[in-house]
């Protein structure tokens, strides 16, 4: 699992990547009461907006980590924003990318890192 | 994080003992949320009772003859008529006949009590002083003011006070709680029933401490005071209405008593008269009014609204929304033309480039739960 300063986590699922937002992105956020995917076929590039995240605080973007194109979406987090607070590592996944160079993985965060980040 | 420059209220420490999120407002460091979260802490107030630290607000007192004639001046209200122990809402209006705060009055016997917007403070205590002949005194209080709102509200502060169970919407009375004298309003900005209590700023913390040792009672937040007051259809100076916006466009006429109205014994004579008195008579060209965007995503302040999916110009604006935990919806108020304002609307808010339907909706998003 590596993890990015926008507080991303990716895990490798063979040629794709699962993302999502980490425990602590997800407390610091609030209680999620809407979140906007992006189209399954879309082709990113890193650092493209393409997760919209609103809490009952504010609205926030999530770019996109690698480049690559998305194949599958969460649709269930559509209907149900609140497992992005009960399982953002889990059941609260965002998308899963197919990237076009697996090895941009390499420069992010391991777990120790990100922890060290978040203190 | 601690910024230096924002005050403190005097339940500083209780809030970061209790892991409060804190963040600037008005000028003051307070909790947005608790770990609970906005989502509970607002639904528990609904539930049972929630009490919010509201001390940045502003608490003055008017002494003098003649103080409630005198600011009938600078309000459009009957202050005249209140009753002792009652309490009204108000609205220090301009010239041009928008609305400087909104604020309550109270008459407490020998003087009036207003509370007014913290971020209004100063703004309004020049205008009361500028207002005001030099026979009314304009005393502001450094004092603490707790809110402590939700059904169960009644039960929990009448176990402490038993005086208040008897208190009606709107009535004001001075009880003893913890040993201490307490100001009591049976009001609040929430759509349901509950109680705000002006206190000594060194009795603050007992108070409150005692308040959340009851059943029931939980603290909340900022976040969750705006997310009910937003659902209750209540306006929040400086977004909802401003100096820039009338009472009928902002739907605050039933705030103008007959009295003060064309036709009544103590007809105008406060700012903006003649064009308040007139669009509530006639009415005005745009309205405040409710809106129910269609679908999932949040609409907050400043998003434009058009009268249809392809039109050019917006012809009104949300002047605020989120998520309403109550509804379970996002709900949001905005300005629109009174052609576009009939409940049932159909219109389109434009978020991150793209036209969304919404309907114009009745406000409040919930019926109100007051003890009449």
């Amino acid at each position: 699992m590596k993890y990015t300063e926008e507080h991303e986590w990716l895990r490798p699922e063979g040629d794709l990547v699962v993302v999502g937002i980490t425990s602590h992105a997800s407390t610091q956020l609030g209680d999620v009461v809407y979140v906007e995917l992006p189209e399954v076929g879309t082709v990113v590039t890193q650092g493209d907006e393409i997760v919209v995240i609103e809490s009952v605080k504010a609205a926030s973007d999530i770019t996109a980590p690698l480049d690559g194109e998305i194949v599958e979406i969460n649709e269930a987090i559509a209907d149900e924003p609140g497992k992005v607070n009960e399982d953002p590592t889990g059941d609260g996944w965002f998308f899963k990318i197919r990237p076009t160079d697996m090895s941009q993985l390499d420069a992010f965060m391991d777990e120790d890192a990100y922890e060290a980040m978040t203190g | 994080m601690a910024d230096a420059a924002l005050r403190r209220t005097p339940l500083h420490d209780l809030h970061a003992g209790l892991g409060a999120r804190m963040g600037g407002f008005a000028g003051y460091d307070l909790p947005l949320s608790y770990p609970a979260g906005v989502m509970a802490e607002h639904l528990h107030t609904r539930a049972a009772a929630g009490l919010f630290d509201v001390s940045h607000m502003g608490q003055v007192i008017l002494r003098g003859e003649r103080a409630a004639e005198a600011l009938e001046a600078l309000v459009p209200v009957d202050v005249l008529g209140l009753a002792e122990g009652r309490q009204r809402y108000a609205l220090f209006t301009n010239e041009a006949g928008g609305i400087e705060d909104d604020l309550m009055v109270a008459n407490r016997g020998d003087h009036l009590l207003l509370v007014v917007n913290a971020a209004r403070k100063e703004a309004d205590l020049e205008l009361l002083r500028a207002g005001l002949p030099e026979s009314v005194t304009v005393e502001p209080l450094d004092r603490a003011l707790l809110a402590l709102q939700g059904p169960g509200s009644e039960a929990a502060l009448a176990a402490l006070a038993p005086g208040v169970a008897g208190m009606r919407f709107m009535d004001v009375a001075t009880v003893t709680l913890e040993g201490t004298e307490a100001w009591v309003s049976r009001s609040g900005y929430t759509g349901e029933d509950g109680f705000e209590i002006s206190i000594s700023e060194k009795a603050a913390v007992r108070v409150a401490e005692a308040l959340l040792a009851q059943e029931g009672v939980a603290p909340a937040g900022l976040g969750a005071r705006d997310s009910l007051r937003l659902e209750a259809g209540l306006c929040l100076h400086g977004h909802d209405i401003d100096a820039a916006t009338t009472p009928a466009e902002a739907g605050l006429g039933w705030a103008i008593q007959k009295v003060r109205r064309t036709g009544g014994d103590r007809a105008g004579g406060f700012p903006g008269a003649n064009r308040i008195l007139r669009e509530l008579a006639e009415g005005s060209e745009r309205r405040r009014v409710g809106i129910r965007p269609e679908g999932r995503a949040p609409m907050r302040e400043g998003v434009e609204l058009y009268d249809s999916a392809d039109a050019l110009a917006p012809v009104g604006r949300i002047t605020s929304g989120g998520f309403g935990p109550s509804v379970g919806a996002p709900v949001a108020m905005g300005l629109v033309p009174a052609a576009l304002s009939e409940p049932g609307t159909r219109l389109h808010a434009e978020l991150r480039g793209r036209r969304l339907p919404v309907t114009v909706a009745a406000l409040p998003f919930i019926p109100s739960n007051f003890k009449r």
